[in-house]
Parts: C-alpha cells; sequence; structure tokens
C-alpha cells in the first residue's frame, strides 16, 4: 500500500512538471503583462511625486481658480516683507486683491484678474491652497468661511525694484537684477506700465494700445537687438577656437569694408592698434566685424545656442532668442551679426542669465521668483531650492570674459561703474534699430568681481549708447544694494 | 458641512478601495475554502460601501434625485449579477465577478458625477450585455463546431473592418463606428477565436503564415481608419498567440522586429500618427492643437494629487473625451493617485485570473482563447493608462468597464461572459478525467484511495 502511494505521488509530480513546462510561454507572458502594469504604476508615482509641479503650476492650467470657491487667494511678499499683493476680504464677503506698490511691481508679481500674469500665474496653485492648522480649517469649514491661502515669499526686493524703477524713469526699458549663485530673481522691472489695482477697468485700453503695449513684460517677453553686449558671445567663439586671447592683435581705421558693406566704429573713432583686451574694453565694431569673418557662421552659431539662443529658457514665459547664422551666410550679415546687429534678438532676462553664468564660473541657475511657500501662521511649507540648471561654459571661459568684462570698467566704456566702492565686470552696447542711427541702450554686468553678489540687465529703449543711459541705472541698483 | 462629508468620503472610499485592492491578492495566497469564501463576501460589502459613500457625496453635491434612483437600480444590477452568476455560472471565479463589479462601480460613479445622462444609458447596455452573458456557457457547451469556424471569423473581421473604413464618418480623427457601434469591438472577439482555431492544433510554418497575412490585414485596415489603439492591441495579441501556440520565442521577435518597422514606416508615411507622437514628447509645445487633450490629462492628474480633490471637487469636464478615453485622468483628480493604483491592480488582479483560467483549461483552442481575450484587455489598459498618463503617446482606447461606449463595455462583459463560461467547461473537463481515472483504476480491481474531496474552486 505504501509503494503504490509513493508510486502515485511520484506519477502525480511528473505530470505536474511536464505541465509546468507546458505552461511556461504563459508564465513568460503573465510575468510580461505584470511587468506593465509595475511600470505603469512606477511612472504614475513618478508623475505624481516629481513631474506634476510643473503642470499644476502651468499658466495654462485654469482648473485652481475652483478653487478660489473655498479659499481666499493668499498674499505674495517681497524678500525683505514687503507686501506687493494681498485680498482685502470686506463685511459682506466680497474680496479686491490689492497691490500696495501698484505700478512698480506690474509685470514681476502681475495681475490676476483677465487672465493672470508674472508671479500671480506662476504661484496661482500655491495662492490658492491653503495649509493653515487643520483645526482651524475644520471650523472655518463648518462655519461656513474661507480659508486663507499660502503666502508665496518671493525674491524679488522691493528696494531693488523701486531703486530700478524710479531709474529708469519715463524712460522704456527694462531691468533684471538676479543673484548668480541661486537664480534668486531680485528685481524686475519693464516699462511702459500699468496700474495692477486698476487693470479690470483700464483692460480695453490696455489691450489695444498698441504703440505702447504696456502689458509686454519686456525683460522677459521682449526682443531686441543686443548691440555691442554681444561681442561676449563673439569674444567666446574666439576664444574657442584659439585658445588664448594672447597672440590677437588689430589695426582699428574707423571702418571696414567687404563685399561692399562697410561697417564703423561708433562716431567713426579710430581705435588705432589694439589687443585682445582694448578692442573688448572699447567695443570696437571694426575688430569684431572683422574676427567674425575669421570664425564664421557655423561656429558663432554653436557657441550662441550653447548660450540658449535659439532655445527654450527656464522660464514659465519668455521670447525665444534669436539667432541666425549659418555656414553660408553671407559676409556682411557675419559681420553685423558679430558686433550684435543683423538678425539677432535677445530679451533682457537671456542676457542676465548668460552674464549670471559668466559671474558663476559658467554654471547658470535656474532662475527664480519664489523663496519660499509658507501659511497664514508663517510656517515654511515648500522652499525652492537653488538648482544647476546647465553649464553654458567652461569655468575656463567663464573667467576669461570675467577678465574682459571687468577691463571694460577698469579701462572702457563702462568707466563710470569703476572706483564706486565696489568691483564691476561688464559690457555696454548700444543697439541700432532703425535706419537713422537710433538705438538702444544697453548695459550687462555684475557686481563684486571676486565674489560675485549679483548680475544686471538693463536696456533703455533710444536711450542712445550704453554709457549714457543704461550705465546710470545699473551703478543706482549697485549703489542700492551696497549702500542703502 | 457638505464639504466635511466630501473631504471625509475621499479618505473613507481610499480606504475600502485599498483593502479590497488587497484582497484580491490575499486570497489567492489562500487555500482554505471558507477563509476565501468570507474574503469575496467581505470585497462585496466594500464594493457595497464605496458605492453607498459615492453617491451620498454625488447626491449631496448636485441635490439631484435622479441620482438616487441611478444608485437604487444599480444596486440592483449588481444584486442580480451576483445571484444570477452564482445560478447560472455555477463554480464560476467569484473574483473575476467582484473585480468586474468593482470596475463598473468605479466606471459609474465617474460617469454619474461626469454627466447622469450617460450613467443611465451605460447601466441600461450594461445590463443587457450580462442578460445576454447568461446563455453563452450553454452555448459554449453546445457549439462545438466554433472550432471549425476559423475563416468565417477572419472574413467577418476583414469585411467589418473594411466597411468602416469605406462608410464611416470621422469621429475625433479616427474612422471608429457604423451606425453607432464600433465593429472593432466586436472583432477583437472574433480575431481570437480565429487565431485560436487556426493554431490550436499542430502548428506549422504554413499557418503562422496565415495568421501573420490575417493579422496584417486587421492592422494594416485599422492604421488606416486612424485606429491606432486597436491596431497595436490586435497586432500584440498576435503576437503573444503565435508565441504561445508555436513556443517558439523567435517568431515573437521576428513579430516584435516588424512591428518596429511597421511602426517606422507608419510615422514617416501617416499625419496623425506623427501628430500623436509629438503631442507626447512636448504636449506643452503643441498645447494649442494636438497637445490640449494630454496636457489637461496632466493637470488633472496632477492637481488631483496622491489623495484626489474629492467627488465632485474637480474640473475634469475640461478634459475632451473624458467619459471615454480620459475617465483615468478624472478618477486621478476626483478620486487621487492613490486610488488610482489600486485601480490599476484591480486590473492586474483582473488579467491575472483570465491567465489562471486559461492556464487550467486543458482544451487547447478555449486555452487559446482565453489567452487572447485576456492580452487583448491587458494591453488595452495599459494603452489607456499609459497614454492619459503620457507613459506612452495617447492611442485613444477605453478603459474596459470603466469608461463609457457602449460597445467597448458591451463586448468586455461578453468577453467575460466567455472566460467564465470557460472556466465552467473546465470544471466540466476535471469531471471527466476524474470520473475516467477512477474507472480505470476501479477496472484494475483496486481500491481507490479517496486523494481528492470535492473540487477545489479557484477564484
Amino acid at each position: 500500500m505504501k509503494e503504490e502511494e509513493r508510486e502515485r505521488r511520484l506519477r502525480e509530480r511528473d505530470i505536474a512538471r511536464i505541465r509546468r513546462k507546458k505552461n511556461r510561454p504563459f508564465t513568460f507572458v503573465s510575468v510580461f503583462f505584470i511587468l506593465i502594469f509595475v511600470s505603469l504604476i512606477g511612472y504614475l508615482i513618478y508623475f505624481d511625486a516629481v513631474k506634476s509641479d510643473d503642470f499644476i503650476n502651468s499658466p495654462y492650467n485654469t482648473r485652481q481658480d475652483t478653487f478660489s470657491d473655498r479659499v481666499v487667494r493668499g498674499n505674495i511678499q517681497s524678500s525683505d516683507g514687503e507686501i506687493l499683493a494681498q485680498t482685502d476680504v470686506s463685511e459682506d464677503g466680497t474680496e479686491q486683491r490689492n497691490y500696495p506698490y501698484a505700478n512698480i511691481f506690474a509685470h514681476a508679481v502681475g495681475y490676476d484678474t483677465n487672465g493672470k500674469s508674472g508671479l500671480e500665474s506662476e504661484a496661482n496653485f500655491q495662492l490658492l491652497t491653503s495649509h493653515s492648522f487643520f483645526l482651524e480649517q475644520m471650523k472655518n469649514e463648518f462655519s461656513g468661511k474661507k480659508n486663507q491661502g499660502d503666502t508665496v515669499i518671493s525674491s524679488l526686493n522691493a528696494d531693488l525694484q523701486t531703486t530700478a524703477y524710479n531709474s529708469l524713469g519715463d524712460r522704456r526699458g527694462a531691468v533684471v537684477v538676479m543673484e548668480p549663485s541661486t537664480g534668486r530673481i531680485l528685481a524686475m522691472v519693464s516699462k511702459p506700465d500699468f496700474d495692477p489695482n486698476t487693470i479690470a477697468e483700464n483692460w480695453d485700453t490696455l489691450v489695444n494700445d498698441e504703440s505702447n503695449s504696456s502689458l509686454l513684460n519686456r525683460a522677459t517677453n521682449g526682443a531686441y537687438p543686443p548691440g555691442s553686449t554681444f561681442k561676449i558671445v563673439t569674444a567666446l567663439d574666439y576664444f574657442r577656437q584659439k585658445g588664448s586671447l594672447e597672440g590677437y592683435s588689430y589695426l582699428c581705421q574707423g571702418s571696414i569694408t567687404v563685399d561692399d558693406h562697410t561697417i564703423r566704429c561708433y562716431n567713426g573713432t579710430v581705435h588705432g592698434q589694439e589687443d585682445f583686451y582694448s578692442a573688448f574694453a572699447h567695443s570696437c565694431n571694426c575688430a569684431f566685424a572683422d574676427m567674425g569673418l575669421g570664425l564664421g557662421g557655423s561656429s558663432l552659431r554653436s557657441t550662441a545656442e550653447d548660450l540658449l539662443f535659439n532655445k527654450a529658457l527656464p522660464l514659465n514665459s519668455y521670447k525665444t532668442s534669436k539667432f541666425t547664422l549659418e555656414n553660408n551666410s553671407p559676409n556682411p550679415l557675419v559681420m553685423q551679426t558679430s558686433i550684435g546687429q543683423g538678425n539677432t534678438l535677445v530679451s533682457p532676462m537671456h542676457m542676465a542669465m548668460i552674464t549670471s553664468a559668466i559671474a558663476n564660473n559658467g554654471v547658470l541657475m535656474k532662475p527664480t521668483m519664489i523663496d519660499k511657500i509658507v501659511n497664514n501662521s508663517g510656517d515654511t511649507i515648500k522652499e525652492t531650492e537653488k538648482s544647476e540648471y546647465k553649464r553654458l561654459m567652461t569655468n575656463n571661459e567663464a573667467n576669461i570674459l570675467g577678465k574682459l568684462m571687468k577691463n571694460v570698467v577698469e579701462n572702457g566704456t563702462a568707466s563710470a561703474l569703476n572706483g564706486r566702492g565696489y568691483t564691476v565686470a561688464g559690457k555696454t552696447g548700444s543697439a541700432e534699430f532703425d535706419e537713422n542711427g537710433s538705438s538702444h541702450s544697453w548695459f550687462v554686468g555684475y557686481s563684486n568681481v571676486d565674489d560675485p553678489d549679483i548680475a544686471i540687465a538693463v536696456i533703455v529703449e533710444n536711450g542712445g549708447t550704453g554709457s549714457e543711459a543704461a550705465v546710470p541705472i545699473a551703478a543706482d541698483v549697485f549703489d542700492a544694494y551696497y549702500f542703502d | 458641512m457638505i464639504n466635511v462629508i466630501t473631504e471625509l468620503s475621499k479618505y473613507v472610499i481610499l480606504t475600502l478601495m485599498i483593502v479590497y485592492t488587497f484582497h484580491c491578492f490575499y486570497m489567492v495566497w489562500r487555500q482554505d475554502e471558507e477563509e476565501k469564501k468570507e474574503l469575496l463576501h467581505q470585497q462585496l460589502t466594500m464594493i457595497f460601501f464605496i458605492d453607498f459613500t459615492a453617491f451620498l457625496v454625488i447626491y449631496l453635491k448636485s441635490m439631484d434625485f435622479k441620482v438616487i434612483l441611478f444608485y437604487i437600480e444599480m444596486m440592483i444590477f449588481f444584486a442580480a449579477v451576483q445571484i444570477l452568476y452564482r445560478i447560472f455560472y455555477e463554480d464560476a471565479s467569484l473574483l473575476l465577478l467582484n473585480n468586474m463589479c468593482m470596475l463598473l462601480s468605479v466606471g459609474f460613479i465617474m460617469l454619474c458625477r461626469l454627466s447622469l445622462p450617460s450613467a443611465n444609458k451605460q447601466l441600461l447596455i450594461v445590463a443587457a450585455g450580462s442578460a445576454v452573458s447568461l446563455v453563452i456557457p450553454v452555448m459554449i457547451r453546445k457549439m462545438k463546431f466554433l472550432k471549425d469556424l476559423t475563416w468565417v471569423y477572419a472574413g467577418v473581421g476583414v469585411v467589418l473592418l473594411a466597411a468602416v473604413l469605406v462608410l464611416a464618418s470621422t469621429s475625433y480623427g479616427a474612422k471608429l463606428s457604423l451606425m453607432g457601434i464600433q465593429p472593432s469591438e466586436v472583432i477583437k472577439i472574433t480575431f481570437v477565436f480565429f487565431m485560436a482555431s487556426l493554431l490550436c492544433g499542430k502548428v506549422n510554418f504554413r499557418k503562422v503564415v496565415l495568421a501573420t497575412i490575417v493579422a496584417v490585414l486587421h492592422v494594416g485596415i485599422l492604421v488606416l481608419s486612424r485606429d491606432l489603439g486597436s491596431a497595436v492591441i490586435f497586432f500584440v495579441t498576435y503576437l503573444v498567440l503565435i508565441y504561445v501556440s508555436t513556443r517558439n520565442p523567435g517568431y515573437m521577435f521576428l513579430g516584435l522586429g516588424g512591428g518596429c518597422v511597421g511602426a517606422v514606416i507608419a510615422y514617416h508615411l501617416f499625419g496623425h500618427v506623427r501628430q500623436r507622437v509629438s503631442a507626447w514628447r512636448d504636449p506643452m509645445a503643441v498645447y494649442q492643437n494636438e497637445g490640449y487633450q494630454i496636457v489637461q490629462s496632466l493637470f488633472a492628474i496632477g492637481t488631483g494629487g496622491w489623495f484626489g480633490m474629492g467627488l465632485c471637487q474637480g474640473s475634469p469636464e475640461k478634459i475632451p473625451v473624458v467619459k471615454n478615453d480620459f475617465i483615468f485622468s478624472a478618477i486621478c483628480e476626483e478620486m487621487g493617485g492613490i486610488f488610482a493604483i489600486c485601480l490599476i491592480l484591480v486590473c492586474t488582479s483582473f488579467f491575472l485570473m483570465i491567465v489562471t483560467i486559461a492556464l487550467k483549461i486543458r482544451n487547447p483552442f478555449y486555452k487559446l482563447i482565453a489567452l487572447g481575450l485576456g492580452t487583448e484587455y491587458a494591453f488595452q489598459v495599459f494603452l489607456t493608462i499609459g497614454g492619459v498618463t503620457k507613459f506612452i503617446p495617447m492611442t485613444g482606447v477605453t478603459l474596459p468597464l470603466v469608461s463609457y461606449g457602449g460597445s467597448s463595455v458591451m463586448c468586455t462583459i461578453l468577453m467575460l461572459a466567455i472566460i467564465q463560461g470557460l472556466y465552467i467547461l473546465r470544471e466540466d473537463e476535471d469531471e471527466e478525467i476524474e470520473t475516467q481515472r477512477k474507472e480505470t483504476i476501479e477496472r484494475r480491481g483496486k481500491r481507490a484511495t479517496p486523494e481528492r474531496t470535492g473540487y477545489r474552486q479557484n477564484p
């Protein structure tokens, strides 16, 4: 009997084994699909944990607006504690968004009616989410009151912003100030501007006023010819090709003609014999036009694209900068482009980012206007971590460009910034925009050259040369940063 | 006050769902019949409470008496299905039945919240489908000739699909339906029957070539009709069935290679394929055009977060065709990411139950049918969930049993009925074998030791 039992068990085991083998393809198919389902779950977790922020905060995401039925929109504060936007709730429950600084932060903080812009758009989700103490939330729910939305602490500095705003005066243009080591944006001014307190009433006028386009944030969405500030790019391309600036020399005769096209130095000045440093410091057009011909269109393009021309920028709203040279571009266009004219267009914000990268040893930090989110009792909910966006150039290249720009302040077109109690490296520009030779005034630069504090980009529309209009504004901002 | 209930309901529903999902897998480990029965009952209770909570919230939010009416109708339907299955499908897999009720419940909740008329229509179709499915086990048992209709299945499939391509009007960029019916859903069943009947015997190279030709015809016509989702589902089912019946992975790799080449050609040949890919790569860049749907879907999933906004608290109606292809995004938005993960796990359990059934069937024809239908189900789930979460390019297929869509839900219920029918058949087979064995043993004149008492009911 025992014998038989054993035999039967063995036989059953054999059958089971044969069956298992026969079913092996089924096992493979099941495992395959289980893996597929697991990867779906994994991706969903990844999306919710990591990616979802990008989508939640997108200005296209209007589903947050329904939150306002249950949450009072939170405040926006500057990093120095000033209230930039708040919602006043009156006795009968009507809400009014109030901007104490009115026009000064118009574009940076933005508006919340008739669409959204600026921080109001970028931080919409946070402003309409309440992290107040849960008992308080419970109490509000039962008594039918709204909860208080979280407060956004911005990196914007009210003092610097006001200085830049006043310094630009009633001229058109833009000023961007950022911290190279963190990417924090300290000031962002654009003019002409508007009063966000009355935007609903004035909406039709503002939208239809094409001659001013006050709603346009020129800092991020303006498209200007870079003028001589672009010589930074040309210089970088030269350094990349030759490996050194030392052997360079050029004899400037005030103008250069190639293929019947003539480029002149500003005011026809003859700079004479120059090395690289002096050509850059005096912004010698002839030298850079000649240099550009030697470098060639495709090389310039690849360096420009390394600096994010024709590329997406790490900003929520921006105008992509344009650079059009190619391998076979005609010589006149190559010469024009090398000195920052031609078809090249750039936004002040983009120039501030390039300058920041130079100041930060070649690394561009991801620009941000939000320091942290706190709830209505001031507890931190989320802090923006500083993060590297991209290395735009090597450490060495950044050093060389820094030296060139320092020399501009010490011996060149930006000497007004010399000897003010802080060190500055920079580059001026005058970007011609019409046939009469009228030009936008540019300055880009950073202060405290050895351990950079802030980087700045200034443009004054139709302001003349860089040293005339833009440099004094930069000086005001630097002064305010160091002495106020 | 209502807000507090809504807020609490979120966590109640989520907890019930987590326990339900856990039961789905825990049950498979347990051997004790009584315990399994108990767990299955608990699952039903959980479905009941999920529905109760969800419909309470929907009613409080809408204050529409019709919601209660719908809830009662739905409850009657679920009770009827549970009872009738136990009568007509004796020994059917009850876990599979529970999962079906769970998925239908989730679908009904979302549909009722999105549009009550759609929910009513869906319930009607589901009820009709379930009624039809009661006779399917009988049909399978009686109609032994089903196995010999190989070329009828192929013919019906190709002719119907071609008719859609020629006659149907275009909706959402694809030609799908004839007179309100989507033939591609029916053909999912006939295609599997064709493959199974061709490949169930001895498989030689000639049969593989024939299967390939018919499969390519199906897939090709679907691509031309711009029904990319169905095309991919048919293709994957073809690959799986060829692999399983030939036991030769070489065929699968060959087919996979062919599929990749086909995909590349389709990408370059057809604008609508390129659109799907560009919307997948960077939907924000093409937000105004083909990226709109997927971006709205991601907004919904992202805004919902882990715990969801709560029923009737989000705005899923902002997503185009949310009731059909994007129902998963709506679920993520209002019931939350964790609930959605549980839902994927329930779908996984659903698929594994089908494979388990396929494994237990001995008749190769039925075995391949069960596996083929299971593959179609699983891959469709992958396509729709992967698509709306931007894991893979969007192909525009429904989430079976959850999404709104008459043909889709009807055919899925029929599919399930077929699989359950085959499962019962397996029990018959077991019985036959058992009696045969006993007879042999008795013939030997020896007393058989009672090795098995009754039949182990496998969920």
